[in-house]
């Protein structure tokens, strides 16, 4: 059988290089066309009515206003009378028109008769929801004995809210019809999956649904489906004969298109004399909207902590479901988790790296984070520079230190890709796989060029499309390790048929042969060869084309990352506001493909890490219902001098490169909240509970109120 | 008349008039009845004035060097003109109230946010996007700038940040801390590209780089 493995170190010309991300000139000059910017002729715009109470039920709608206005070509109702809505933003009704401000209008024609219900929208507090669930319990070991014969006990209340995941380019697509035949230009994480989704709703065959994503604006894992606004954008497209750009407004976009989980906790932890971890005690609770929400995989990353007890309940909200946000569930585990650890260190007079460090055997990769926190100590001059909570002040600005650990799976999802070898030496690579902006395109022409010993701008990537082979969603740190298996091995299968086609003419055997810096020739003896062009000449009058697929044969990725990221923050005692200074992170992903992405990757995860630590929620009102931040002003995401100095060190090289390739998206986003709270209560002396670390937290915190979020 | 004025061919209290007729939402209208422009409207009041609007009002205006005339509604901002109606898709419509920057284009070598301009406000006016700063084939240093210090990725947010730090650097070719945060405080990015936006402006000063 035919052997796949990644080349050794030195044999490497362009896997873990630097090269810039392929797509980099056609982005920072506005030249790309995202589904967004799709303009096709005879383009309508459509808009959605959107319900403005929490909890309703429809009695009537009206809607011969809205088509009697000049310009007005669909108005179709979503939901009817007789509808019950449970959350604001909720659909009612769209219309497309010629132009978006007509389509305006006649959204505002539309008349909406609602009876009013009882909503809820709080669920911080779990005794007042009307619908909570317990939602699992379970306990292992003998928790109450471990506590009763501890050393030192912590117990905490401790939460942060839920989030939004803010795409830049709001959710939507442009929908044409050709006959019974449909084109969506969707701003999706799934171009290989959103087809069959398409085709169910709208009763076509899926094989007469094109996707197209060339470029998409962020998604964070919220991309995943055609959604509501999908189907009716096709439906809208049909009724009208004419192509349909329905993307949701900003605030639209806040409150029904994406929002991670809340996670509140009573936690309660125990340690011996020794500094180890006896016992656990978590009674959490949180809500992901309507559908509430599961177990927080408590306690994080020491997850062999011998007697531990966890409750979950459930709290439904009238908000909009939550979906899949950048590493689902980790950062609340971490920040819940960390925190705690953090105030347990302290109350037993331990660092707290030294506190972790006596309890990694309860991790599942205690030799990762021992590496990992000595290196990340050491970028932060922490054996020098750590003190004691509440030491470190230069009048009202106290400053410090906090340390996080966290972990991923990131396996390399299923994945196919088509490469083919012309005889002119052109080399490409089909795939329908989707960049979201992680740097797919350019990691699969690196492989594709690896593979064959040419240069990147000698091979070509078509991805973005679903006529090309079947490739994953985009979602779980999945894609990079799919993607560049499944081209590894077509690539390596191409590269052999050609290498038998070459083998005679240099007088060698094709296992003798390979490719590198643009030449095939007999290894070891380089002036036994022929230029690329020349063997990919000696394959006749028709294409070499593969199919590589993953899984399959070979070691070419794996799973199962760990990293530590360290924080460092100023903290002003009087006005509450915490500023990050610096954020270090250490982080493993196997064999890395392009240390530049790789590092963006790890920036990106910091950076969005700073902005839910300190600024980010949803804030719903009590009395509406409705989210009183449904904009970009009073939701705020970090700005450039918000971030602080950003130091990341990749783990790679002997021991982490044989295990191939592993998935980097999730990981880095995972600590901030954690170790940021942590820099917190050692720079202050108390723990803030809650997650955002907004000003009124801090003070609240600092005047012994420790209060609701 | 105002310079204004003259160029778009509309006077502003013409424009309030066609604003009061209904066609602006009310915020729109209020905010712009305010300081001296509330006290205009109200000081000429005999003058017979040019009323525009509700309905399309022909401009004219320069986009990336080209002179485009158009009809569009009073209401219609820049932003959209330029996307719906001039298919000039560079600059992004994000939050579409003045907040992130996607939508950061250049009026007069000036950077705004084109989704908190009227389209007719900018009749007359010489307007520059990211197409117009350079092309793929070639880039203006800026943009050369963000492709090496991969300053993007999924790359909605960079055309403002690309035109917003085109303008910072014409005007201070090594900025400091205070010039960065006025010059690119004003723009949003969700996947955190900063670190590397901050290398293209801190290594503008090297000489890498140079503005406009």
């Amino acid at each position: 059988m035919a052997d796949y493995s990644w080349p050794e170190a030195d044999r490497r010309a362009l896997i873990g290089s630097r090269p810039a991300r392929l797509d980099g000139p056609v982005k920072s000059t506005g030249f790309a066309k995202y589904p967004s910017d799709q303009n096709p002729s005879g383009l309508l715009a459509a808009k959605i009515l959107t319900c403005p109470h929490a909890h309703a039920r429809i009695v009537g709608i009206d809607t011969s206003a809205a088509e009697a206005l000049p310009g007005v070509r669909v108005v179709h109702v979503i939901q009817g009378e007789g509808s019950e809505i449970q959350w604001a933003g909720d659909e009612v009704a769209a219309v497309a028109a010629v132009t978006e401000e007509v389509a305006r209008d006649a959204v505002r024609a539309i008349r909406v008769d609602y009876e009013v219900l009882a909503h809820f929208v709080t669920e911080e507090d779990r005794d007042g929801a009307p619908d909570a669930r317990a939602a699992g319990e379970r306990a292992e070991g003998d928790p109450d004995a471990a506590f009763a014969t501890a050393h030192r006990t912590v117990e905490r209340t401790l939460g942060m809210p839920q989030m939004a995941h803010m795409c830049l380019e709001p959710h939507g697509q442009v929908c044409s019809w050709d006959g019974d035949e449909l084109e969506v230009h969707a701003s999706t994480q799934a171009v290989s999956t959103l087809a069959g989704q398409f085709a169910t709703e709208l009763g076509i065959p899926a094989s007469q649904v094109r996707i197209r994503t060339e470029y998409m604006g962020g998604g964070f894992g919220s991309k995943f489906s055609p959604d509501r606004w999908g189907i009716v954008g096709a439906e809208l497209a049909r009724k009208a004969g004419a192509p349909v750009k329905l993307f949701l407004e900003r605030d639209q976009e806040v409150t029904v298109a994406g929002s991670r989980p809340s996670a509140f906790a009573r936690i309660r932890a125990a340690a011996d004399e020794q500094g180890r971890l006896v016992a656990w005690d978590s009674d959490s609770w949180g809500s992901g909207g309507l559908p509430g929400t599961g177990q927080t995989p408590l306690p994080y990353v020491f997850s062999r902590l011998p007697n531990r007890r966890l409750r979950h309940t459930s709290v439904p909200t009238n908000l909009a479901g939550s979906r899949a946000w950048r590493a689902p569930n980790h950062p609340q585990a971490c920040f819940l988790t960390m925190a705690v650890l953090d105030d347990l260190a302290h109350e037993l007079g331990l660092d707290p790296i030294d506190f972790l460090d006596r309890n990694l055997d309860l991790t599942g990769r205690p030799d990762t984070y021992r590496e990992q926190l000595a290196i990340a100590g050491e970028m932060a001059s922490w054996k020098e520079r750590w003190q004691p909570r509440g030491r470190t002040r230069e009048g009202a600005v106290h400053r410090g230190l906090g340390v996080s650990v966290h972990t991923w799976g990131g396996r390399g999802h299923s994945s196919n890709c088509d490469v083919t070898v012309h005889p002119d030496g052109a080399v490409e690579a089909r795939i329908g796989s989707q960049d979201i902006g992680t740097g797919t395109r350019t990691i699969v022409a690196q492989v594709l060029a690896e593979t064959f010993g040419l240069e990147l701008h000698q091979v070509r990537v078509s991805l973005g499309d679903n006529v090309y082979p079947q490739s994953g969603p985009s979602g779980g740190s999945s894609t990079v390790g799919g993607v560049t298996a499944s081209t590894r091995r077509a690539a390596q299968d191409a590269l052999r048929e050609v290498l038998v086609h070459v083998a005679p003419r240099l007088e060698a055997e094709p296992e003798q042969l390979v490719a590198a810096g643009g030449r095939v020739f007999v290894d070891g003896e380089a002036s036994r060869g022929m230029s690329w062009r020349e063997a990919a000449a000696q394959i006749g009058g028709a294409p070499i084309s593969v199919q590589g697929r993953n899984p399959g044969p070979g070691r070419l990725i794996s799973s199962g990352v760990g990293g530590v990221q360290i924080a460092e923050v100023e903290v002003d005692i009087e006005t509450g506001v915490v500023h990050v200074e610096r954020m270090i992170a250490v982080q493993d992903c196997g064999l890395i493909i392009n240390r530049r992405l790789a590092e963006s990757q790890v920036y990106g995860g910091l950076i969005m890490g700073v902005g839910y630590a300190l600024y980010e929620e949803w804030i719903p009102d009590p009395v509406t219902g409705r989210l009183l931040n449904a904009d970009m002003e009073f939701y705020k995401l970090a700005g450039l001098v918000d971030v602080g100095s950003l130091e990341v060190h990749m783990m790679t090289g002997p021991g982490y490169d044989e295990r191939g390739v592993i998935g980097l998206g999730e990981p880095p986003v995972i600590s901030p909240g954690a170790a940021i709270s942590n820099a917190v209560a050692n720079a202050i002396g108390v723990r803030v509970p809650y997650l955002p670390l907004t000003p009124d937290r801090v003070l609240d915190a600092l005047a012994g109120r420790g209060g609701p979020a | 008349m105002t310079d204004d004025a003259k160029r778009s061919g509309l006077s502003r209290r013409s424009f309030l008039r066609s604003g009061a007729a209904g066609a602006l939402s009310g915020g729109l209208a209020a905010g712009l009845l305010t300081g001296d422009a509330a006290a205009a409207a109200a000081a000429t009041d005999a003058e017979a004035p040019d009323t525009v609007g509700p309905g399309p009002v022909e401009i004219e205006l320069e986009v990336n060097g080209a002179t485009r005339r158009l009809a569009v509604e009073p209401r219609v901002t820049l932003l959209d003109g330029l996307r719906d109606r001039l298919d000039v898709t560079g600059p992004k419509r994000v939050c579409d109230r003045g907040t992130c920057g996607a939508c950061t284009v250049l009026e007069d070598g000036r950077p705004i946010y084109a989704c908190s301009r009227l389209m007719i406000e900018s009749a007359g006016r010489s307007i520059t996007t990211v197409e117009g700063l350079g092309s793929p084939d070639a880039m203006h240093d800026v943009q050369q700038a963000f492709v090496e210090n991969d300053a993007q990725q999924c790359g909605y947010c960079t055309p403002g940040f690309v035109v917003a730090t085109a303008a910072l650097l014409a005007r201070h070719p090594a900025p400091s801390e205070r010039e960065i945060e006025a010059g690119l405080g004003g723009n949003l990015c969700r996947c955190g590209t900063y670190k590397g936006i901050r290398a293209v402006v801190e290594g503008a000063g090297g000489g890498g780089v140079s503005g406009g």
